[in-house]
């Protein structure tokens, strides 16, 4: 396939250089001209985007578009990777997170991720949920690292499932409930940022219709962005939807204009399900 | 393939194609069935080599622990034993007065003819035959006089006292009386004089002569004088400060290297040269790393020589490159996602590793440590190089003194010129190593199971 050579792609980006119309939630995460390179390939393209306030943002692009390789850019998971170089500024609150001196295990308490795959650790669910609060020394007292669990597995809605159960081991749970187990692990440290590597793309259908429940719920509190395969997913989920393709960030925009009318060509295509 | 070759299959019917796969079906069970049945044969063979080897082991091996004991009593005649009464500590003398006087009554002591006492204790079972001194002594361990001295020395009461002791028969007189020798060989052959062969059946027919468990094999050092009350307990404390030296050094040097060199180092081309170092020096063979071990640790550190600690750092020097390579294969096994998810939630490297990764790969790296642990248990060769085939009649009580290990014990004992009495002994000592392997073998599965379990 060609890629997509043509300048447009930059231009489309909303808010590159405008700041946000009123009325549209304050950009939480700003990146400008972000690029990847593994070894000598590049994967990522120059990826501008805004992405606002406590709500959703949804990833969509055919396999190896470097939607997911974008979405490690945010919490500098791309630096566990042999080889890998990201080049670019990525601003969390107006603040550079690849400046040098930027503690990168502060980061990630800041910007909290879930997995594609469920990976709970394999200890207690109570010990799940607690390990990100203990290692951050977020308490002072075991009342309060109680009262935080709670409250994660509350907001993950599976505190009702597990209350019997918290000394039992995350592992021994359903996978539906393993994946909100990690999104609890992953609230317990209140990140500002949520990023969700395609969080439903190994659960049935009713499991991931309680995960797009409660992703709709987390935007209440916390700035959501998930890398989604699912268009569908994208549309029930997201408010702003952003389409990558061949590590170019095409679109990005309003979920219902982009699915609705989309101005770019690839998009148009994407979507109607024309490639990908 | 031609289109002629493809429209040929193409126009066979179903029912030829069938028969075609079916015709092929017996063949193809037919090489199943062989390939298992070479299998089968595979594993009995194997089987069969070690049972032969344990019931060689077992046979010669077993016997060795039941050593035959003269029972009788003995006279502490007055008239015999010298140096009178033991000395006790005056008013007024100092310690170290005493302490002189009480070594110069032992001496005193010992240099009186407890030989005596031994032929008369063993002549009183059997009055009526006539044999010389020397052909009744012979068929008694010469440690036995040391064992009457060291009783009447802890307790000097027994003067004048007749009490029942069990002496231990000499080696010849074992291998007498359990037949090791043949009957028939004329009497230069024989290893004991008529007189003491006559004197051994006596006994042992009208059954003060019986075979005993012999515990000493278990308390006693080697001995070359008295070659039936040898033991093992000097090799047995040599292995085993050995191996407390190996535990200590190699697995938090060997589990360390393994983490820094899979979690944090970067792969490069020094890290690889590194790993290759590594998968190599687990094929040297062990006698250079003897060699190694004179020259640096003995002659360079001028560690003493035939000490467990240099046995020890040899062995670690050995044992770690297997514990490095099972190390780093445990934590690569680690599922990638776990790591992300500790990384994910802002755990450093060192606690990602050392909250998440390392507990998983504890069974991976107990079974390495008891692998590699069992494999320098076994290891003789580099011993021998540091002079640990020495003669030691001592119990080492610390890992700098001088001591032997079980390995070469074996090989001490297999060449020992009384070769019916030690191929006994050396089986029992393969026994002795062989079921301490056992134990720890067991050990590690016992503990790799409880660990598994909890996770």
């Amino acid at each position: 396939m060609d890629i997509v050579q043509d300048q447009t792609a930059a231009a489309t980006v909303p808010g590159a250089s405008t700041p946000a119309p009123a009325g549209e939630p304050a950009a939480r995460v700003v990146t400008r001209d972000v690029s990847v390179f593994y070894g000598q390939k590049q994967a990522l393209f120059d990826v501008s985007i805004d992405i606002p306030d406590r709500s959703v943002t949804s990833f969509i692009g055919p396999s190896g578009c470097g939607k997911s390789t974008f979405l490690r850019c945010i919490n500098r998971m791309n630096d566990t990777i042999d080889g890998c170089r990201v080049s670019g500024i990525v601003e969390l609150d107006g603040e550079d997170i690849n400046r040098p001196d930027l503690d990168v295990v502060e980061l990630r308490a800041r910007v909290g991720m879930v997995f594609q795959k469920p990976n709970p650790f394999p200890k207690s669910i109570y010990q799940n949920v607690a390990y990100g609060p203990r290692i951050h020394g977020m308490t002072r007292n075991k009342a309060e690292l109680d009262e935080i669990v709670v409250t994660s597995l509350k907001r993950a809605g599976l505190f009702e499932e597990v209350k019997d159960r918290l000394d039992q081991p995350g592992t021994g749970l359903s996978g539906g409930q393993q994946q909100r187990l990690c999104i609890a692990r992953a609230i317990a440290t209140r990140p500002e940022v949520l990023l969700m590597d395609e969080p439903c793309s190994a659960l049935d259908p009713i499991a991931t219709a309680i995960i797009e429940e409660l992703i709709d719920e987390l935007r209440e509190n916390f700035t959501i962005v998930i890398v989604t395969h699912s268009m569908q997913q994208a549309a029930r989920v997201s408010q702003k939807t952003a389409f990558f393709h061949l590590g170019k960030l095409i679109e990005t925009g309003d979920t219902e204009q982009i699915f609705t009318n989309p101005r770019h060509e690839k998009t148009q295509d994407y979507i109607t399900g024309r490639f990908g | 393939m031609s289109d002629a070759a493809f429209g040929d299959i193409d126009n066979r019917s179903n029912k030829e194609l069938r028969e075609l796969v079916h015709k092929n079906l017996a063949g193809r069970h037919r090489r199943e069935a062989i390939f298992r049945t070479l299998g089968i044969a595979a594993i009995a063979a194997a089987l069969g080599f070690v049972i032969i080897l344990f019931g060689i082991m077992l046979s010669k091996g077993l016997p060795a622990f039941w050593q035959a004991n003269v029972h009788t009593e003995v006279y502490f005649d007055p008239d015999v034993i010298k140096g009178g009464p033991k000395p006790v500590q005056e008013a007024g003398q100092s310690d170290a007065d005493y302490q002189q006087k009480v070594l110069a009554w032992q001496r005193t002591v010992t240099l009186s003819n407890w030989n005596n006492l031994v032929e008369q204790s063993v002549r009183r079972l059997a009055p009526d035959l006539e044999v010389e001194k020397r052909d009744v002594l012979a068929i008694i361990t010469s440690a036995a006089r040391f064992d009457l001295r060291d009783m009447y020395v802890n307790d000097t009461s027994l003067l004048g006292k007749t009490i029942p002791v069990a002496l231990l028969a000499s080696a010849d007189a074992d291998n007498w009386v359990k037949g090791k020798l043949p009957r028939d060989l004329p009497d230069e052959r024989q290893q004991l004089s008529k007189g003491s062969r006559d004197l051994a059946d006596r006994l042992l027919t009208d059954g003060s002569m019986t075979f005993d468990f012999a515990m000493h094999i278990f308390t006693n050092v080697d001995s070359r004088s008295a070659p039936a009350s040898a033991g093992l307990a000097g090799a047995f404390m040599g292995s085993l400060y050995m191996m407390l030296v190996v535990i200590v050094l190699a697995v938090p040097i060997g589990v360390a290297s393994a983490v820094y060199l899979e979690e944090f180092a970067p792969k490069n081309r020094w890290t690889d040269l590194i790993e290759v170092n590594i998968n190599n020096l687990a094929a040297v063979p062990s006698i250079v790393f003897g060699l190694l071990g004179a020259a640096v640790f003995i002659n360079y550190f001028g560690l003493p020589r035939s000490a467990p600690l240099v046995g020890g750092l040899v062995l670690t020097l050995m044992t770690l490159p297997t514990i490095i390579i099972a190390t780093r294969s445990s934590l690569r096994a680690v599922p990638p996602s776990l790591r992300q998810a500790a990384l994910g939630l802002g755990a450093s490297r060192t606690q990602t590793v050392f909250h998440h990764v390392l507990p998983l790969t504890f069974p991976g790296i107990l079974t390495a440590t008891i692998i590699g642990v069992a494999q320098a248990l076994g290891e003789t060769a580099p011993l021998l190089l540091i002079g640990m085939n020495a003669f030691i009649a001592n119990i080492p009580s610390s890992p700098l003194e001088s001591a032997t290990a079980l390995p070469v014990q074996i090989y001490l004992w297999q060449g020992n010129e009384n070769r019916h009495f030690f191929e006994g002994r050396t089986s029992a000592a393969i026994i002795v190593l062989l079921a301490l392997m056992i134990v720890l073998n067991a050990i590690a599965i016992f503990l790799r199971t409880r660990l598994e379990k909890r996770q």
